[in-house]
């Protein structure tokens, strides 16, 4: 299946290799962009029908990049199987739709990773009456686990090194794992520490579960677009970077109006105050201003959609700044 | 004399409620055992599944007496040991559930579309409507009116087709995939039987290889391969990628069903009919596809049913449907892990619809007497 939908990957981005993926979204007039069918904190409808999460958040981003207006996207819902097709064959101009960053996906797909939105990894969930505070401690255990994901392979790698054993208990779907660890049919749950977090808050007693502090596989998700449009490209890739960078230099959509007259030059740059970097990506100069002003900085982002104050309860952790003891570093604006 | 005319009743154990209960229910010991054991079994189920669904359930408000607007306000999720459903969850989410992400201002197109379904459903559910025949026009004519109304174009703002969701992307599906497959069913069904070996060749070619693939590699070939074949510049709706599959599957099945009913017919109609110097096509349309329809209703209800069903299916291909919309709203994070009653609140809908058709065909049924076994002798 991977093999066929990477052919019909390649032969649509044959029919639709034209330049100017920038141009055709001004004269459209809006930005198409592909996003899950619904991932708790990442991309799902709101009450009022708005895509609201971190994934919707950097749409958004782009849009208000391109536009100066954060209503100027249309959201196409993709699934798993449909995202990479869809992008390919130019019916979305981006995808931000927490997909893991790999080689084959970059190289072979033909598409190009413009960044990382969010670091993820393979994690554990177990009881808190388990009394377990280390991965390292499941010897022995009952693992729910879906088959015929790479999950399925990191944990088996995790516990060969480890030289414990574990039992598998074979499920398909992050429902059914979640049925099942309620149940107590399985003393742990793996899957993406992200998913871990959904599923915690979704229990109706969300203190009888942890997520354990060992994370056994890298998953960068951050958005992508086709290949060999570079100039599309750094569009997508500077507006995630400046809403990271905006974190770096403490702009907020509350402060950023008074940052404008700020004495620090990068600010100036940033807010388009000095310089012309939109001129160089096409934009108007005040791009990253709009972006701030009408979406946030990163954390803004990250605290409202995934963040310990929301039913989530991801910790920053990897995704703090650098500055800070994450890895979330953005070039430097000059 | 009088005496002997006169009519004994039929002895009390036979007759009445308690006679009734004797013959269905406790005829022997194996059917009294077997009725005790599905009385118990209600009596343990009924008031647990009432207490959930009605007694103890949130509508709007929790027991606090507060507007629910997340998860954590349930009654069940603030004080687990008491509180049943909390549906909430579907009244704020009623809109999505129901229109999709149409833009509020429009959504009365929405609403006459709905109604206008309604009414051109009428004719073809009463045969004795008064005026019917008018009726009839206007339900040919209903799929132009409805696209224009809900897509936009003649005045109407256009609402792109992104925008649509839940149960009306699942009647659009279903209502043209059924009314679409019929006609191109039956169409395909006489081909298959036609004697031109080229036209039976190719009916067959057709129908084995839409039945020999899932619905869902027909999704993905529509939602992926459909563009590439078209000229570049033509940018097919999703929708409408979506709706070609959708009919190519039922009408493969729709003309099996028919060819079956076809099959049933005895060749004495054929004769009959060429016998009268009635062409094909008369013969055809006045003949045999009445007869053959007739027999067919219970499998055609039944495929429909199905392919009403199968729509569900869309989600593979990020179209929100009724269900999409339902997992959509298990995503956000002011609903999480109330799955109970927004997947009962979806099998409910699918039920009164699926529930609906099979009443339906059976009222068909009774009235066109399928059963008797027509003209065989």
């Amino acid at each position: 299946m991977k093999k066929l939908l990477s052919i019909f990957a390649v032969v649509a981005f044959a029919f639709s290799a034209h330049a100017g993926t920038l141009d055709d979204v001004k004269n459209r007039g809006f930005l198409k962009c592909g996003v899950t069918t619904g991932l708790a904190g990442f991309a799902a409808p709101d009450d009022s029908g708005e895509w609201a999460g971190l994934d919707a958040d950097m749409c958004r981003a782009v849009a208000v990049a391109v536009f100066g207006d954060r209503s100027k996207v249309e959201f196409i819902t993709t699934t798993g199987k449909s995202r990479f097709p869809t992008l390919a064959s130019g019916e979305v101009d981006m995808l931000a739709r927490n997909t893991t960053w790999t080689i084959s996906r970059d190289v072979n797909l033909g598409f190009e990773f413009v960044g990382v939105n969010f670091y993820d990894g393979q994690g554990f969930m177990v009881p808190s009456a388990l009394g377990v505070s280390s991965a390292t401690e499941l010897d022995g255990a009952t693992v729910c686990i879906q088959t015929g994901t790479t999950t399925e392979l990191n944990l088996a790698d995790f516990f060969r090194l480890n030289g414990i054993s574990y039992e598998a208990l074979p499920i398909e779907t992050n429902d059914e794992g979640k049925e099942n660890l309620f149940a107590g049919r399985c003393d742990v749950y793996t899957t993406d520490a992200s998913g871990l977090s959904s599923t915690r808050a979704a229990a109706s007693n969300p203190d009888k579960w942890v997520v354990l502090p060992e994370i056994i596989s890298k998953e960068p998700l951050g958005p992508l677009v086709r290949h060999g449009d570079h100039q599309w490209g750094d569009v997508v890739r500077w507006s995630l970077n400046a809403m990271i960078i905006a974190e770096e230099l403490g702009i907020t959509s509350e402060n950023v109006d008074a940052q404008t007259s700020s004495n620090v030059p990068e600010v100036l740059r940033l807010l388009g105050v000095e310089g012309n970097y939109g001129e160089m990506l096409e934009l108007s100069n005040d791009w990253a201003y709009q972006i701030i002003k009408q979406i946030g900085n990163y954390s803004e982002s990250y605290e409202a959609n995934v963040g310990p104050d929301t039913p989530l309860e991801i910790a920053r952790g990897l995704n703090a700044l650098w500055t800070q003891g994450g890895i979330l570093y953005a070039p430097p604006f000059r | 004399m009088n005496e002997m005319n006169e009519v004994r009743k039929p002895p009390v154990a036979t007759t009445g409620i308690i006679g009734w209960l004797r013959i269905n229910l406790f005829f022997n010991w194996t059917n009294s055992l077997i009725t005790l054991f599905v009385i118990y079994c209600l009596y343990q189920f009924i008031p647990w599944i009432l207490d959930w669904t009605i007694f103890s359930a949130d509508f709007k408000y929790n027991y606090l007496g507060e507007q629910i607007t997340n998860q954590e306000m349930c009654s069940r999720n603030l004080d687990p040991e008491n509180g049943g459903a909390c549906w909430a969850v579907i009244y704020v989410r009623f809109y999505q559930f129901i229109y999709g992400f149409y833009p509020k201002v429009e959504v009365w197109r929405v609403n006459i579309a709905y109604a206008m379904l309604a009414l051109a459903l009428l004719p073809l559910l009463y045969a004795k409507l008064p005026y019917r025949k008018y009726f009839l026009y206007f339900t040919y004519i209903f799929p132009v009116i409805a696209y224009f109304l809900l897509n936009g174009g003649l005045g109407f703002t256009e609402v792109s087709t992104n925008k649509w969701g839940g149960l009306l992307v699942t009647l659009v599906l279903g209502c043209t995939g059924i009314a679409l497959a019929f006609p191109i069913g039956i169409m395909l069904a006489l081909g298959r039987r036609s004697k031109l070996p080229v036209i039976s060749m190719m009916c067959t070619l057709f129908i084995e290889f839409i039945r020999g693939v899932p619905l869902i590699t027909l999704l993905f070939f529509g939602m992926v391969m459909l563009p590439l074949f078209l000229p570049e510049g033509i940018d097919m709706d999703g929708l409408v990628r979506v709706l070609v599959a959708v009919t190519l599957f039922q009408s493969a099945y729709m003309a099996e069903v028919i060819r079956g009913g076809l099959q049933a017919i005895p060749p004495g109609q054929y004769e009959a009919a060429k016998s009268l110097g009635m062409s094909y096509w008369r013969m055809n349309l006045l003949i045999i596809l009445p007869q053959a329809i007739r027999i067919s209703i219970p499998p055609i209800v039944n495929t429909s049913i199905g392919l009403f069903k199968d729509t569900t299916l869309v989600i593979i291909v990020g179209i929100l449907d009724l269900l999409g919309i339902g997992r959509g709203t298990l995503a956000d994070t002011n609903w999480l892990g109330l799955s109970y009653e927004i997947y009962f609140f979806v099998s409910l809908v699918f039920f009164i619809f699926t529930f609906g058709m099979s009443r339906y065909s059976l009222y068909l049924e009774k009235k066109l007497k399928t059963g008797i076994n027509m003209g065989a002798d």
